[in-house]
Formats: C-alpha cells, structure tokens, sequence
C-alpha cells in the first residue's frame, strides 16, 4: 500500500488549519508555508504522474475497508495527470499570488487557499461517488472563500450568484446519487461500472434518470449551457488570480463526466448507450456560441477572459461528448491546454488592471510597460482563440479531427472555427482598445496636478513570472505535443477498457482475517 | 534525405531565431540592427544556394521528423522548384526591404520591434512554401497572418493601422479558418497530411464526394489570402502600414501565399470544372474590378495596392485555368510584378517620405527634383502597364495569349475581352503614376521640398529595376527559374521558351489594343475621376464595419439578456432544463416491476404529513415575512426529524434537531441585519411560470422518491451491518460508518465546516472595514430593541441548564460509537448550551468566561482527525484505518478505546469551533452597528434596583 496517493489530500489539509490558525496573524510566516506544501505538493504530483504512467491502476482503500464498502481512492493516468496539471497551476498561481501581495488584502487566503487544493485533489483522486459529492464541497465552500476574498459590493453579490448555483447543483447531486444508489445498490464507481451495465435495458429508465442528473450536476461545474450562467459574473469578480485557479474548476466538472460516464454510464452501458453524446454535445455547441457571442459583446477585460473560458469548455465538451478514446484523448489535450490559456490571462489581466484601475475596454493613458504587457496578451489571446504557434492550435486540429463523424462534424467544425473567428475578433479589438488606442494618448509635460495618484510601479520580474511561465508551458506543450498525445493517448485508451480499473479496485486484497462480504446472515452478528 | 536536406529545418528555423535579434541589437542603433536583421536572412540564402543546383536538375529534397503522429502533423519540409523560387524571393526581398527600412523609419519609431515582426513574417512565409505537410502548413499560414496583423498596426496610435490591421486579421483569420476545414477533408481523403501524398493521390481526391466542400474550403482560405473579390478589400486598408511592409508583405510575398497555395495544390485539385469556374472567374473578376478602382484612387499606396489585387487576379485566373501554358505564364508572372511592385510600392514610400505626401493629385513634376527616384519609378511603372522591353510585357503576352483561347460557359468572347479591359485598365493606371507624379510641371505647394533620398533608400527599388531591365531584354535568362517552377507546379518536366516577339498573334492585338486604349483613358482622366467620385463608389471598410458592429451589437443583446445577474431566473432555467432532460431519459428506458405492497396509513404519520404540508404551504405563501417563515421552517424541520425516529433512524433524528436547532438560532441572529420582508415580486405570470417550474420540479422529486420505495434493492449495506461490530468496534452501524467505513467522508465534511467558518469570519473582517461597515455604523439599529435585552429568566435558566447540557453532550459522545450519538451532534449540543449563554447574557459577557479561541477548535479539530488517519500509516494501514481495543482500569468496568474516538474528537472540535466562529462574527457585527456591551449578566438587576447596569461602547 503506498501512501502517496492520499498525500496530496491529506498535506494540504494538515496544512491549511495551521495555516488558519497558528500563523493567521504573520503574512510572512504564511506564505512560506503556504508555498512550502504546493511546492511538496507538486513534487508529489510528479511522483504520482510517473507512477501511473507504467499504466496500472493504484487502489488506496482508505480505513483498510474493501471495495466497494469503503472508499477507495484510485490513481490511474488519467487522476495522475489531473493531479499534476492542478499541482502545477496552484504552484505558478500562488507565485503570483504572493508576488503581487493579493494575499495579504483579506484574511485566511492561504487556508482557503490548500483547502481549495485539497478539495481538487480529493475530487480528482477519489473512487467514489459520494465522495466525490464531499468534496464537490469542499472545493465550492473554499472556492466561495477565496472569490470573494477581500470583498467588496460587486464581488459579493456575484458570489452570492455562485453560491446559489453551485448549492442548486449540490442539491442535485444528492437527489442523483440518491437515484443511482436507489437503481444499483453502490457508491462505488467501480463497482458502478460492473452493475449498470447489468441491468436490462427494458429496466433502464431510472438509471438512465440517474446519469442525466449527474450529468447536469457535472455539467453546472463545468459552466455548459444550460447552467453556465454562473460562470461569467464569477470569474469576472472574483480576484483575477482566484480566477486563474479557477480555470482548474471547470476541468473538476469535465473530468467527473469523462470518469464517471465513460465508466458507469459509458457506451458499453446498453441502458445509457448514446445518452451522454445525445445531453452532452447539443449542450456543448450551445456552450461554444454562447462563448464566442459573450467574447464578442464584452465591454470588459475580466468578462470577455470569462466568456472565453466559456467557449473552451464547449469546445473541450464537444470532445467529450462522442465518448471514443480518440475524441477523449484530444479533449485531455485541450483540457491542459484550455487551462493554462485560460490562468495565463487573467493573471495577465490582473497585473493590466491594477495597474489601469479599471478593467473596462476604454482608453486611457498607456502603462508603462505597455509593449511588454501587449506582448502577453498578445500571446495569452492567440492560445485562447486557438492560433499557432501555442498548444491551442493543435488542440483544435486534434479536436477537429477527433469529431470526423459525419453526424456531428458539420456542427462540430462549424462552431470550432467560427466561434475561434468570432474569439479572435473579440480579442484583437480588445487588445487594439487596450494597448495600441492608448499609446494615442499623449499625456503632456507636468500636465498632470502634482497630488495627482503616483504612477503604478513597474512589474516586476517576479510579478510578470508567472503569466510568462504559464506561456511557456504552452509552448513547451505544442512542441511536445507527441510525447504529451502519446501519454494523453494511453490514458484514453485505459478509461476506455475499464476492466483493469474494476478488478483493481474490486479485487479483494490478501488480508489474514478478510471477512466474506457475503455472510449469510449479517443481523446475527448484531448479537454482540 | 541527404545530408542537405537538414538545412531545410535550419533555413526554416533561422528567422524565428534571428526574431530576437533585433530586440537586444536596438540598444546599438538603428544600423547595427538593421545588419544584424540581414544576417539571418543572408544565412538562410547562401544554404539554399547550396541546394538550388540540385533543384535545379530536378532533385527535391525532403526531410521530416514526428512531431504529433496522433494527428499526423510532422516537422516535415520539403525544397522543390516553385518552394525554391518562392523561398529565394521572400528571401532576397527580405533582404532589400531590411535595407530600405534602415532609412525609411524614423528614430522615433520602435524600430527592433519592426524588425522582430519582418523576421517573425519572414520565418512564417518561408515556412509556407517549405512545408511537405499541409497541417505544418496550415500552422504558417496562420502565423503569417498574425505577423501581417502586427506590422500593419504598427503605428499603433494610428486609427487606420488598428483597424486596418483587425480587419487584415479578420478576413485572412476567416479564410485561415475555412482552410483547416479544407485540409483536414483533404488529408481524410488522401489518407496523409503530407503534401508529397496529397499530390500524388490527385485523382482519388478529385474522384472523392468530399472534393467540393474540400476545393471550396481551401479556396477560401486562398482568396481571402490573396485579397481575390469579394475578399480583396482588407489589402487596401493594410497600406496603413509602413511602406517598406506594403512593398514586402502586401505585395511581393504574403498575398502570394494564396497564389502559392493554388500552384501548389494544382496536381491535385486542378482541371475540374469547379475549379475552372471558381478560381478563373474570381481571377478574371478581381483582375477587371481592382484595375478599374486602382485608376481612381488618389493615394499612391491605394493606386498600387489595387493595382496588386488586380494582378493578383490575373495569377489566379492563370492557375484557373488549368492548362500547363498558363501555370507557365502563372509563375513567370509571379516572378515579374515581385521585381516591379515592390520598387514601386518603395518609390512610393520615398515620395511619401521626401514629400510628406501620398496624394496624387498634390504631386507631378518630381521627375525634376528626384531624377534617380523618378527613372526607377518610370521603369517599373512601364514593366507593370506592359510596355516591350520590361519584363511585365512578357507574362502578360503570356496571359492574354491564354486568355485569347479560353471559353467561358461556351463562350469564345468573354474571357478574352474582359482580360483586354483589364490590361487596358493597367496601362491607364501605369501611365498616371508616371505622369501624374513624375510629369508635369514642378509645383510649389508640395508639404515638403521633395530631393532624392540617400543611396540606401534608393538602392533596394533600382536592384529590383535591374532585373526589370534584364529580363525584359533578355527573357532566356529567366527560363531555367521558370522552368524549374513551373515543372514543380504541374508535377512534369515543362520546356517554356520565353521571347519577346512570338509574331502577328491575338496576344500581340489586345496588347496593341490595351496600350492604346490606356493612354486614351488617362487623356480622359479628368472627366472620368468627375463622374467616378459623383458616382459615389461602393466603400467595402464601411459595410465591414456596420457587420462587425452590428455582430457586437447582437451579441450584446443576446449575452447581456442571458446573463443579467438575476439568479430566480438562473435557477428556474437550471430546474426547467434539469426536469425536462430527466423526464426525458425516464423517457428512454422501461422501469422494473413494483415488488413493494402500500402501507396502510398510520394516524401519527397522516398527522405528520398534514403538519408538513401545512408548513410548506406557510413558507410558500408567508415567505417575504422573513421572520414567520423562518419559525415555520423550523417546524419543518422537527417533523423530518419526527419521520427518522418513525423510520427506525434515531441517529439521523437525534443530528437533525440539533443542526436544525442551531441554525434556526443564527439565522434568527442574522436576520437581526437583514430586512424583515422580502420585496414581493410584482410579475404575476413570472411568478406563475416560476410556481409552475417548482411543481414540476417537485413531482418529479415525488415519483423518483415513490418509485424507489415501492421497490426493493439489493445495496452494499449489509456489510456494514455484518462488520459494525467485530471490524468495526462499535455497536451503532451509523457512527461507526460515519467515523470508519466512510469516516474519509466525515473527514472532508468536517472541514467543509470548518472553512464555512473561516469564510463567514473572512468576510466579516471584509464587510466591516468596507463600505458596508459604515453602513452599519449608520444604521438605525437601536429603535426598535427591547428594553430587556437580558431577562431575569433566561438568564437563570440558561445558567441552571448550562451545566446538565455540557453533561449530556460529554455522554452522546462517549457514547456514540454503540449508540446513537457521537461527536457531530456532541459538538452541536454544547455549542447550544453555549448559544444559550450568548443569547441570554450577551456575548462580551460570556466571552470574557470562556478562554478558548475558536480558529483554534478548528484548526486542532481538523488537525486531530487528519493526525488520527495518518497515525494508521505507523501500522502499515491505509488511512483512517482504525484500531480498537478493551481497557479494564480496576475500579471501573472493563471499557473499549477505539481510535474512531479520536477521530470523533477532531469532529466535535470543529464542529464546535465553526458554529462558535459564526456567532462570533454575528456579534461583531452587533458591536459594530452600535449594540452596547453588557459587563453585567442582566440589564435589569432586580437586586440592585436603584439603577439601571452601565453599558459602554464596543
């Protein structure tokens, strides 16, 4: 039993209470823990990615329980990779985080901040339904804290919008699991996996009832029509670099409907076959346009960054939703990608606009680093809208590809790429407004009155790090896009061949006194 | 693949590397720059002088590495005669336009990010007609049109390089768009993404269904490239560019990568009727139009960018055409209006740079002040009207020679005449820019006294002129070039012989007849701009700008109306949709037998179920009474609590009236800060609809609940009744799954718990030192209070229950693991028992009796649970693995220490901790808006009553 697989679960929950107590009053003192934990953190993501890599199937059975009557946490290429994408983000996140003092404009942001983390990691790690639901919690009553950490009207009132959503999909996901539970008798995916497909398809409405339900639970996570309204009030309140590590949140939601529907509800499901393409891929071509329309009509930064976010999930969904290994493995391409892009710019769009003082598409007089500051952005919004030379490009062509059927590709290719059109559009206007209207004005000699607001102080390099670390990693991912394919590939390939994953988790292990699951009577052992 | 093919990913490496060049290299001035610019470009050049021999007799040197193979993208190039000729123009080109721009820009304008965008462009062109894969293709095609987008806003603070440059990107953005359609069909039909393939399976994809939409697709992205009708009007706003990126992109190279594109695609799309009727007619149409506008415009960059689409459409008819003779003529003309364009568009940019103006109507007799100017503009001028002796005569021989025998839909006269006017067109508008700018009279109103420019500003156009000259009077010396390309073009060895005199033909009469008819035209300019201008043309940035502003304004309607923030409406679409897809899937499927009889009703349920329903129905219809409704919802609460004793599950019942109770007392709390009411919403049929969402919302709750009840089920719960006790160590199934089977659940509730408290602490630090604090301070809090804040009774009785709660809550937890208890409703009992204090006394009052920090019961509850699940891993177990065992301590009964306990402990404290730090904040809040602090328990203190307690300030 190796302990690992529940290290990135249980460090940062260590963690944060310390963080949230002992060294609540010192800002020093928390930071270095805090970057302390994700920088262990993410070693011990690394770690895990190459465990899985040799391609087996790791099964933690936490409490020594077996599956599927205790939890079990399971670690397999495609949570490994999860786990290190959100490793990796938190690390570059919390750089910026730190560099540019947001932490220290409200309290508890480190706390939140591990407990976010810990809420993710148990998301991505677990093997369990119900758990999953725990830590759909936990990750949305920090997510909650850390937007509208630091307060203020408007951030306030577009987080009560969050809470209110997220709790209705909380709701429902207890009425789903209810219903999946009522239908199969087990929380256990695995264990999922080898009853639904048991059940006659002539049996299967109530089942069929239970993967739609979650697959909206899924869906409201991962901001697709029709429950995406959440998403742009949010992301454009929130502090951009919560939003930045919000970029991860919408993969939770992407990453439950690639887990739980390829294995329980999946094609090899006669009762669900075909139900998620038939939900999912209608919803996600909504979801593209919709994306692309609000990128257009934005009449600011943080919402159009917000609106793009959107249009990536549909298109991140559109693979999903055919549920074949190949579309799967392009949409894990996109999904790291889509993440990074999307962190990339709104920690660019947090250095602009603390340093503008609004976020409004307006003019005004240009930055003092406004060639570097249109440099990123520049490169931020050619990932976003999918140009080369960054990983988006590729992303798109491997999700064009993947969606050759000719059913779906007239949509699928004609959202894609008018809605890449219609983002690019967006973009360039707004980084036309942004930094090149602004170097008009002139601001003359000692115009200015002297009691006149300092001028903000140059990025500094630790300041601009981050974004250009997240580019970087953008372009390192489109020049190893084979190595990268090659491992996205085997992890498709195992989701879709769940047997290794059932026997994995259901194989009892060699315990000396391993009692049998099927006693005859087990109310006689009440007697005690 | 030879040792030489490896300079074809260096070759097309190198102006990528040599971009960041310029951006160090400024700090040593302009020149400096300028020459270490070149120095990539001279690099790329010497190594393709080493392979063009080879080319040249015919070798095609490939090389390739895997880049994605999931996708079939490689890292693959390929040097063949037409990617040789197009390299060596971007190339050379590159490098006079390196040269012109050292003198052209000024000092003022950022000059190492101009050349950092040439060599980015420059990298990207090369990358086009080098590629062997047409998605490695695809991937310069784009970028170039990034790079193009970059050098035209150049002068960012200049409206018309902004939009020019958005609308540059839009056009080609969209056709670049359309073509990753194309190539994907295209390399689905021939199986491979190599272009090598591609061209050799040039029937099979011809043969193909998918030949139409692929052809279309590609077109697009070639005709917006190439600024063909109805896409050319970017090319015309691009000349807000700088003019030394005019010369180069928007002329010699970049809207010849849509040309480029036709010629190397023709083995395998070529010859069918669809392509004849696209790609001719678009040429023919394009070529007529833009020579007509070009002769109108004033703007010596607008005269010749239409100019340039013009010819660009005499290279697409070519190519549309399909025939060998043509694709000659196509690539001999390519190589012809490089040489002339571009010293035009450079003797343009000297004008403007030594005349402050572009405007021709402001300009004429320079021809004296600038003689060198004026013969390299003339030259070139000739070359492009096609007069013998300069090498554009010689490709538009050519041309109309092929156009003298084309039939359009059957008919003979079309083609030939319209290429006719075309060509005529092109003399009037050649003729103009030497006469009207170089002829004439010397003026003295020019902005600025205009002399010739220093020799490195004239020197790029006259080395271009050179070869005017040359090939125009000695055509073989271009014939090895044409050749070469042109075998690569049709994929056969072709023996094109160039000449000047081909005899009496109809070539020779169209030309006779176009040169003729130009000078006639330009005689008649004058009258002709009149009724031009009163004609008020058709002016394309206009109806693109009401497209793209109408498109923003649409999707702000639609955006902006989706999501307006209101979150009734979020949630009655989120429950309408979620509704109808259930009922739908129910839809899909059978349902399994009922198996279950009906109860009978009991009389203590129906009771229940009235108190229930009349509840609900309060809170339905009194919700905006805030306070009522929440009384009601209490009640709502114990009936369910009533229904788990009912259903045998004392547990649940017992944790139901504890979390009720202590929400129900916070809320009470919170409320005291909130409005009374809630505003009723006025909308009658918003609010039917929103009932009518709710029912059905709730019916279908109703018959998931029903139909999972009349049923049975065969669960994994008998392994946890089975393994309680002997695994498990305790006797009540409940908290033993709670704090061991799925005690890792717990764990992550828990501290759901604890964050919520953190949270609501965060944002009540947030809230009282903003805006919203002072509010507070100002709020008209104090009218309505009691008098009594702290009765004599409450305050007793809470003292005397203090101390029996405490007990009660140590027993359920001690109790917990074999009966129902345990530490979550433990820590809920004592934060009632305290609650209670609080309420009854005040908070500074209870406070200063009790010592213990709140995020320190968080902090060590969570700590405690996680250090009690690791303690599992000293034993080899897995997490939260627990361990039971039995103590005897003589004078007391043998009893079990189990490590759940432990763990149960971490619950209790954080539970405590969390409701604790709630109340906390709620009070803080009290103080804040004004409440007095008490210091003694009661207000009214009946034993001292003379006066009334004291109160002080928070």
């Amino acid at each position: 039993m190796n302990h690992w697989i529940i290290a990135p679960v249980v460090l940062p929950a260590l963690l944060a209470p310390l963080l949230g107590y002992i060294m609540r009053h010192d800002i020093v003192l928390a930071r270095v823990a805090s970057a302390a934990g994700t920088v262990a953190l993410f070693f011990i993501a690394l770690g895990l990615a190459f465990w899985a890599a040799d391609g087996g199937t790791h099964v933690y059975r936490l409490g020594d329980w077996p599956a599927p009557f205790g939890i079990v946490l399971v670690l397999d290429r495609l949570s490994a990779m999860m786990v290190l994408l959100t490793a990796t983000l938190a690390l570059i996140v919390l750089w910026h985080v730190i560099a540019t003092g947001w932490d220290a404009k409200g309290r508890h942001f480190h706390a939140l901040y591990q407990f976010q983390l810990m809420g993710i990691f148990g998301a991505f790690l677990t093997g369990d339904a119900f758990n999953l639901f725990v830590f759909f919690e936990v990750l949305l009553i920090a997510s909650y804290g850390l937007m509208v950490h630091s307060g203020g009207k408007v951030r306030l009132q577009a987080g009560l919008q969050y809470l209110v959503m997220n709790l209705a999909g909380s709701t429902l996901f207890l009425f789903a699991l209810g219903t999946m539970y009522a239908t199969t008798g087990t929380l256990n995916m695995a264990d999922l996996a080898v009853k639904v497909p048991l059940i006659p398809a002539e049996e299967g409405a109530m089942v069929r009832v239970a993967a739609v339900l979650l697959l909206i639970v899924f869906m409201i996570k991962a901001a697709l029509f029709p429950v995406q309204f959440w998403l742009p009030g949010t992301y454009a309140n929130a502090p951009a670099p919560v939003a930045a590590l919000f970029a991860i949140m919408t993969k939770v939601g992407a990453y439950a409907i690639i887990r739980l529907h390829t294995l329980a509800y999946g094609p090899q499901s006669s009762p669900t076959a075909g139900l998620v393409e038939e939900w999912l891929f209608p919803a996600a071509m909504v979801t593209v346009a919709l994306g692309a329309i609000g990128v257009l009509a934005a009449k600011r930064l943080m919402p159009l960054l917000s609106f793009s976010v959107i249009g990536s999930m549909g298109t991140l969904m559109l693979a999903v939703a055919p549920q074949d290994p190949y579309a799967t493995e392009t949409a894990l391409y996109y999904l790291v990608h889509s993440t990074f892009s999307a962190a990339a710019l709104f920690l660019l769009a947090d250095l602009v606009i603390s340093r503008r003082g609004t976020d409004t598409l307006s003019v005004r007089p240009p930055l003092l680093q406004n060639g570097l500051f249109a440099a990123l952005f520049f490169g931020g919004a050619i990932a976003m809208a999918g140009m080369p030379p960054l990983s988006g490009f590729l992303g798109k062509l491997l999700i064009l590809d993947a969606l050759r059927d000719p059913t779906l590709m007239p949509w699928a290719w004609s959202g894609i790429l008018i809605g890449s059109l219609v983002t690019i559009v967006g973009f360039a206007r707004a980084g036309s407004i942004l930094f090149w209207k602004s170097t008009a004005v002139r601001v003359p000699e000692g115009a200015e009155p002297i009691d006149a607001e300092p001028r903000p102080a140059p990025a500094t390099a630790a300041e601009v790090g981050p974004t250009m670390a997240l580019l970087a990693l953008l372009a390192a991912l489109a020049v190893l896009a084979g190595p990268a394919t090659e491992y996205m590939r085997a992890a498709g390939t195992q989701l879709f061949e769940p047997d290794g994953y059932i026997d994995a988790v259901l194989t009892p292990v060699e315990k000396p006194e391993a009692p049998d699951p099927h006693a005859p009577d087990p109310l006689a052992e009440e007697e005690h | 693949m030879t040792s030489e093919s490896s300079f074809l990913p260096i070759i097309a490496l190198l102006p990528f590397l040599g971009a960041l060049i310029p951006g160090v290299m400024i700090r040593a001035g302009r020149t400096a720059t300028a020459t270490f610019t070149a120095v990539p470009t001279v690099l790329a050049l010497v190594m393709l002088g080493v392979l063009a021999p080879g080319v040249l007799n015919g070798t095609v040197y490939t090389f390739s590495i895997p880049w994605l193979p999931q996708l079939g993208l490689e890292a693959a190039f390929f040097l063949d005669g037409l990617g040789l000729m197009f390299a060596c123009m971007i190339l050379g080109v590159g490098l006079l336009i390196t040269l012109y721009a050292r003198y052209y820009l000024s000092g003022e304008d950022p000059v190492g990010q101009f050349y950092t965008y040439l060599l980015l462009f420059q990298g990207a062109m090369l990358g086009i007609v080098i590629s062997d894969n047409i998605l490695l293709l695809l991937i310069f095609w784009e970028l170039t049109s990034l790079s193009s987008f970059l050098l035209i806003g150049y002068w960012k603070h200049l409206p018309e390089g902004r939009q020019g440059a958005r609308m540059a990107l839009t056009v080609t953005g969209a056709g670049g768009l359309a073509m990753i359609g194309g190539m994907l069909i295209l390399g689905n039909i021939a199986g491979s993404y190599n272009l090598t393939d591609i061209l050799a399976a040039g029937d099979l994809i011809k043969a193909s269904d998918w030949y139409t939409p692929a052809v279309i697709l590609i077109l697009l992205g070639a005709f917006t490239k190439s600024a063909q009708f109805p896409f050319h009007f970017w090319l015309p706003h691009a000349m807000a560019a700088p003019t030394p990126v005019s010369a180069y992109l928007h002329s010699a190279t970049m809207v010849k990568a849509g040309v480029f594109l036709m010629a190397r695609m023709w083995p395998a799309l070529s010859g069918t009727e669809l392509w004849f009727y696209l790609v001719a007619t678009t040429g023919l149409v394009t070529m007529v139009i833009a020579a007509v506008i070009a002769l109108f415009k004033d703007d010596l960059k607008g005269l010749l960018a239409f100019s340039t689409v013009s010819h660009l459409g005499l290279l697409t008819m070519l190519l549309g055409f399909g025939t060998e003779a043509a694709a000659i003529a196509a690539v001999f003309h390519i190589l012809n209006h490089l040489t002339f364009k571009a010293a035009l568009f450079m003797t343009a940019g000297i004008i403007d740079h030594e005349a402050h103006t572009r405007d021709i109507k402001r300009l004429g007799g320079l021809a004296k002040l600038m003689p060198i100017t004026a013969v390299i503009g003339i030259v070139a001028a000739l070359s492009m009207a096609g007069i013998p002796l300069f090498n554009g005569f010689l490709s538009k021989e050519l041309m109309l020679e092929e156009a003298s025998h084309t039939n359009w839909w059957e008919n003979p006269w079309i083609v030939p005449v319209l290429a006719t006017v075309g060509a005529l067109f092109s003399v009037a508008y050649s003729l103009r820019f030497i006469f009207h700018v170089f002829g004439g009279p010397v003026r003295d109103d020019y902005p600025s006294k205009p002399h010739d420019p220093p020799m490195g500003m004239w020197l790029s156009p006259a080395f271009l002129c050179i070869f005017v000259v040359l090939i125009g009077v000695a055509p073989f010396l271009a014939e090895p070039v044409v050749n070469m390309a042109a075998s690569a073009v049709t994929g056969h060895t072709t023996h094109a012989h160039l000449k000047i005199w081909h005899g009496l033909t109809p070539a020779l009469y169209m030309s006779i007849i176009a040169v003729a008819g130009g000078a006639v035209l330009l005689l008649l300019h004058r009258p002709l701009d009149a009724a031009w201008i009163k004609a008020g043309p058709f002016y394309a940035k206009s109806a693109f700008d009401a497209v793209i502003s109408g498109c923003v304004s649409l999707s702000r309607v639609i955006s902006d109306n989706l999501h307006n923030g209101a979150i009734s409406r979020y949630l009655a679409i989120f429950t309408a949709a979620t509704v109808t897809a259930g009922y739908m899937a129910y839809l899909g499927g059978g349902i399994a037998p009922q198996t279950r009889e009906m109860l009978p009703i009991a009389p203590v349920f129906a009771v229940g179920w009235v108190l229930l329903v009349c509840a609900t129905g309060v809170v339905v219809f009194q919700h905006h009474m805030r306070y009522r409704a929440l009384v009601v919802l209490g009640v709502i609460g114990l009936m369910v609590s009533a229904g788990f004793v009912f259903l045998s599950a004392p547990d649940l019942a017992l944790t139901q009236i504890s979390v009720e109770t202590v929400t129900i007392m916070l809320l009470l709390l919170a409320l005291h800060f909130l409005p009374k009411t809630t505003p009723v919403e006025k909308d009658t049929p918003r609010r039917l609809l929103d009932g009518a969402v709710a029912l059905a919302a709730g019916v279908g709750v109703a018959s998931l609940a029903y139909a999972f009840m009349t049923r049975d089920l065969d669960s994994i719960s008998f392994y946890h009744l089975a393994n309680s006790y002997k695994e498990g160590g305790g006797t009540n199934v409940v908290n033993v799954i709670l704090v061991d089977f799925r005690g890792y659940d717990t764990y992550g509730e828990i501290i759901v718990l604890g964050i919520a408290g953190l949270v609501i602490f965060a944002l009540m630090e947030a809230l009282l030192s903003g805006p919203a604090g002072a509010r507070l301070r100002n709020s008209g809090y104090n009218f309505d209070r009691s008098h009594d804040r702290h009765p004599l009774m409450m305050v007793v009785s809470t003292r005397v229950m203090m101390p029996i709660a405490l007990m009660v809550g140590v027993y359920i937890f001690l109790r917990g693991h074999n009966q129902p208890g345990g530490g979550f409703v433990a820590g809920l009992v004592f934060s009632i028992a305290l609650l209670m204090q609080y309420m009854a006394s005040g908070f500074a009052w209870t406070m200063r009796r009790q010592q213990f920090e709140y995020h320190a019961m968080i902090g060590w509850g969570v700590v405690i649970a996680g250090l009690t699940g690791a303690g599992a891993w000293l034993s080899g177990t897995p997490f939260l693995t627990s361990a039971f065992g039995y103590v005897h301590i003589p004078p007391i009964e043998e009893f079990e220490l189990a490590t759940a306990a432990l763990f149960d402990l971490g619950v209790f404290l954080c539970v405590l901790g969390a409701v604790m730090l709630m109340l906390y904040s709620l009070s803080r809040m009290a103080r804040h808006a004004g409440e007095t602090v008490n210091l003694e328990p009661l207000d009214y203190d009946p034993s001292r009553p003379a006066k009334m307690v004291e109160k002080g300030k928070a």
